[in-house]
């Protein structure tokens, strides 16, 4: 996290270091579960209720997203930044049924499609943030709406993000209006491992449940070094040794919690073991169902990371902030993990010192899967000039990153490190029909973005102030928009 | 710093001109003039023509394939047909743009190096009941910060660097990003008194009447302590509201001769703020000015400089639900003068350096093209009392120039040149080293 919620942590430990109990411990008050209906005769006793069965890849929060109803639409004499190709120049997508339907420089549309002329414009794929704390620490802020860490045992994988999202923040619609189609909102970094991720569109909607990107993974927050050895300065982890002991914890403990239920879940054998929040989080990372997404400044500290999810067994889906990923590009490639960056945002504390704004040409051009991330609703809104700040950092010490490159690092390559890449993040046939219509050419400072179609659905039109997405809040708060910006 | 101070012959004439304007009282500045005009002379002659550019001069219209001629620091002459003299240093910029360097008004730079490390922090006062206006921030300036060198790279050659925290953080400093010591970066200070207004759990206050009367009444004390000094001396006046170093700070400021730079966001607090300075015919500067938008009629009228950034458009508190990222583009049409900052509104360090892109930011969302530059340059220079010296091109103004590859607000432009008071600065930053250290796989440093 950067400085301002850094200060808050800070703050916000005073409160917390008394009456917390380690998750793992949780009190074992949970009665057996009550016989549901059917409950399976044969073992002669009742059967515990889905509740206290741990399930692998269980949905107790099913999203209720329903795909909206379109119709078609042709995007026509546009210059098309696939992040699958080259670029098309004077292309045409065709958005059918919630889907690319067509792409290519001579596409049919259906009589009654909605044309749109694109001429001397630019179209993308929509955009991914794939580090946001939208709905956890939603404007206006406040104690209120700090939501993000929970401050109060360094191991608290048993909270979900989505249990502190506010659907009402008035920070999703100016993330829409700037391109950004799906975001994945983190708990915060100050704990060892913060919580589950959530995976969400965004749309107006009363509930996170109606925001919720269907079928997508769940991720794992976990963090390096500075945040929570500050955050549990008094109760420990109060080192970079500290923390690591504690992730290691946490992972044996999982590995035993993992080998119980899955042999339970095979032969039903006796009575379930205790269902443990927790532990379920961690050992369905050990499954490979839930992606982990680790905060790491230090180059040093990623190479730490690696050792430990070797030595459990689990993979890295992405290492976030990692202002040093340049420093070792090169391993991140060999192992697969992504590096979710900024361009140029470091010097705030001791571990960002040494960021630089060519971070990403160099970890993109050691052949690393390079993303660029907000942490923050006011970068996200210009992850396009982020892309274009490193793009323009890394020519000057002669690493060339061409634009069908670079325009993947907020798209594809997010995508990816969400487990999406098959459903969004390119323009090609068959993918969600996420699209962002820029006024130029997107890595140019003066381009702003006119159009936004998700799921083939009209969900920003610049020029039409009136059809904007307001959340409750901005009612009677925020003033209209009543110029073309707000 | 390792490079000699001794290229820059006027450096030596600035650095004693600005220790003069800190300490040296009006009796004195006849000896002053004949310092700086001494040093002048001593310091010989260097010619640098900057040649074939586009010339934004701001102060005047485009020049294209024009000259910009230095001498011993200075702009000698700027337009389409200058003689270039035999023996001058030539900087040929067919293709280039040419401005003047960018000047940031609102910086941690050099107080704050890394902001969670408590020891490189210099920016807050303890104060006094939340008055610090004797706080002159510069005195903590590190010049051997690592934060100047990408800033300058930049572009940016001038900064304020402003106090914070309090309801009267203390005083704001103008410094050139030269090398050398802080007496030679130092370029006016103080050139700002910096206060902050509007959300009651701030400035050590719980509600914002209580700020109001807190800042009329150590205002009016400054006013009765300037023409009862002596009574002071001799105890014979009544308990001031302020410590003496304080009031004898605000002198200048309830004189109308240092301005006063508010932070305030809320269009009530603003409209209050307002108020008060006329009142006490105090000169304004308004900054962060999230809701300013919504008073830009009156905010033009009343002549007062409203400091903004081009990338705030978040209700993020409930004094900025306003918050619209076309603001800079209303104030400009409402006929007010905008000044721009870097980062949106923050006064960090690190990214300095990015205030071109919010120029080019503001530019997209309405802020005609040249107004864009002139708030990073003229604009500025005027709020600040200096655009005799520093914000334009135009013969006998300080030889701060950037020669640019293109669109100075695009990201593709590279800066070619930069010079500071007629002398090219050209450091790697730190960053630059990393970057040059670990630009092949492995890195060559790694390589046996």
């Amino acid at each position: 996290m950067r400085i301002q919620r850094a200060v808050a942590l800070a703050a916000a430990v005073v409160v917390t270091l008394d009456g917390c109990a380690p998750a793992q411990t949780a009190p074992s008050t949970q009665p057996r579960p009550a016989a549901p209906a059917g409950a399976r005769a044969d073992t002669g006793r009742a059967a515990p209720g889905a509740g206290a069965i741990s399930t692998p890849n269980a949905d107790p929060f099913p999203s209720t997203y329903a795909f909206p109803q379109t119709r078609a639409t042709l995007i026509r004499d546009v210059t098309i930044m696939t992040a699958a190709g080259p670029t098309i120049q004077n292309g045409s997508v065709l958005l059918r049924d919630g889907k690319i339907a067509a792409v290519g420089t001579t596409v049919s549309a259906p009589p009654d499609a909605d044309v749109i002329d694109g001429r001397g414009k630019f179209l993308t794929p929509g955009v991914i943030d794939d580090h946001s704390h939208l709905g956890v620490y939603a404007a206006p802020g406040g104690d209120a709406l700090s939501d993000g860490n929970e401050l109060t045992n360094p191991v608290t994988a048993n909270v979900w993000a989505e249990h502190s999202v506010w659907p009402q923040d008035p920070q999703f619609p100016r993330a829409l209006a700037s391109g950004v189609t799906t975001v994945q909102i983190l708990p915060g970094s100050g704990n060892l491992i913060g919580g589950r991720s959530v995976v969400l569109k965004v749309v107006p909607s009363a509930s996170v449940q109606g925001m919720k990107f269907p079928g997508a993974k769940y991720g794992l927050k976990m963090a390096c070094g500075e945040n929570p050895k500050r955050v549990y300065a008094q109760r420990g982890p109060s080192t970079r040794m500290g923390n690591v002991a504690g992730y290691r914890a946490a992972w044996i403990q999982a590995e035993g919690y993992r080998r119980r239920w899955d042999k339970w879940n095979a032969d039903h054998q006796g009575d379930p073991p205790q269902r443990d929040l927790g532990l379920e989080t961690l050992a369905e990372v050990l499954r490979g169902n839930i992606l982990v997404h680790n905060h790491c400044y230090r180059a040093d500290e990623m190479v730490q990371m690696i050792d430990i999810a070797k030595e459990f067994g689990y993979k890295i889906r992405s290492f976030h902030h990692g202002v040093e990923a340049y420093k070792v590009a090169d391993r991140l490639a060999k192992e697969g993990i992504s590096a979710s960056l900024w361009s140029d945002w470091g010097g705030f504390k001791m571990e960002a010192m040494d960021g630089v704004r060519a971070n990403l040409a160099m970890v993109s051009a050691a052949g690393a899967r390079a993303i660029v991330h907000s942490d923050d609703p006011s970068g996200m809104q210009r992850l396009n000039q982020d892309a274009a700040k490193a793009m323009a950092a890394g020519e000057q010490i002669g690493i060339h990153t061409t634009e069908d490159e670079a325009i993947k690092w907020l798209t594809i390559n997010p995508a990816w490190a969400l487990g999406l890449d098959d459903k969004i993040g390119s323009i090609e046939v068959g993918k969600n029909a996420d699209v962002v219509l820029w006024s130029g050419n997107p890595f140019s400072v003066y381009s702003r973005v006119d159009r936004v179609w998700l799921d083939g659905a009209a969900a920003y039109d610049r020029a039409n102030p009136a059809s904007w997405w307001r959340t409750d809040f901005e009612l009677g708060n925020v003033p209209l928009p009543n110029g073309g910006a707000r | 710093m390792t490079s000699g101070i001794g290229r820059v012959p006027a450096a030596g004439g600035r650095q004693k001109s600005a220790i003069a304007r800190i300490v040296i009282g009006t009796a004195a500045l006849a000896a002053v003039a004949a310092l700086l005009l001494s040093t002048s002379e001593r310091a010989g002659a260097q010619t640098i023509a900057i040649t074939g550019g586009k010339v934004h001069p701001v102060s005047g219209p485009v020049i294209e394939n024009g000259t910009v001629l230095v001498r011993d620091g200075k702009i000698v002459a700027v337009g389409a047909n200058v003689t270039v003299p035999n023996g001058a240093t030539r900087i040929d910029a067919t293709g280039k743009w040419v401005t003047p360097g960018l000047i940031n008004s609102l910086t941690s730079l050099g107080v704050a190096e890394i902001n969670a490390v408590q020891a490189t922090v210099d920016r807050s006062a303890r104060g006094d009941s939340g008055i610090a206006a004797s706080f002159p921030v510069w005195e903590g300036i590190n010049p051997a910060s690592t934060m100047f060198a990408p800033a300058r790279n930049d572009g940016v050659t001038s900064v304020v660097v402003v106090p914070t925290g309090g309801l009267i953080a203390g005083q704001a400093a103008l410094i050139d990003l030269v090398p050398g010591t802080l007496s030679d970066m130092l370029d006016k200070a103080p050139v700002a008194m910096v206060a902050q207004f509007g959300d009651p759990r701030s400035a050590g206050s719980n509600a914002r009447g209580e700020q109001y009367v807190r800042l009329k009444e150590v205002l009016e004390d400054a006013r009765i302590y300037a023409r009862r000094r002596s009574e002071f001396e001799r105890a014979q006046t009544r308990a001031f509201a302020a410590r003496r170093a304080d009031l004898e700070a605000l002198i200048p400021v309830v004189e109308g001769r240092l301005p006063l730079m508010v932070n305030v966001d809320q269009s009530s607090d603003i409209d209050a703020i307002m108020r008060l300075a006329k009142e006490m015919n105090v000169k304004l500067i308004i900054v962060g000015a999230a809701e300013s938008w919504k008073l830009a009629d009156r905010l033009a009228a009343a002549g007062i400089p409203v400091i903004v950034g081009s990338m705030d458009n978040l209700p993020q508190s409930f004094s900025t639900l306003g918050n619209r990222q076309d603001a800079a583009a209303l104030l400009q049409r409402a006929g007010a003068k905008v000044v721009l900052i870097g980062n949106g509104s923050g006064e960090e360090g690190f990214n300095v350096r990015n205030l071109k892109y919010d120029a080019g930011v503001a530019v997209a969302y309405g802020l005609p093209w040249d107004a864009a530059l002139r708030s990073i340059t003229l604009s500025p220079a005027e709020m600040l009392g200096v655009a005799n010296r520093i914000g334009s091109l135009q013969p006998g103004r300080d030889a701060n120039i950037v020669v640019w590859s293109g669109d100075p607000f695009e990201f593709t432009t590279k800066v070619e040149h930069v010079l500071i008071r007629g002398r090219e600065v050209a450091q790697p930053s730190r960053q630059d080293e990393l970057m040059q250290r670990y630009k092949t796989y492995p890195p060559a440093y790694r390589k046996p």
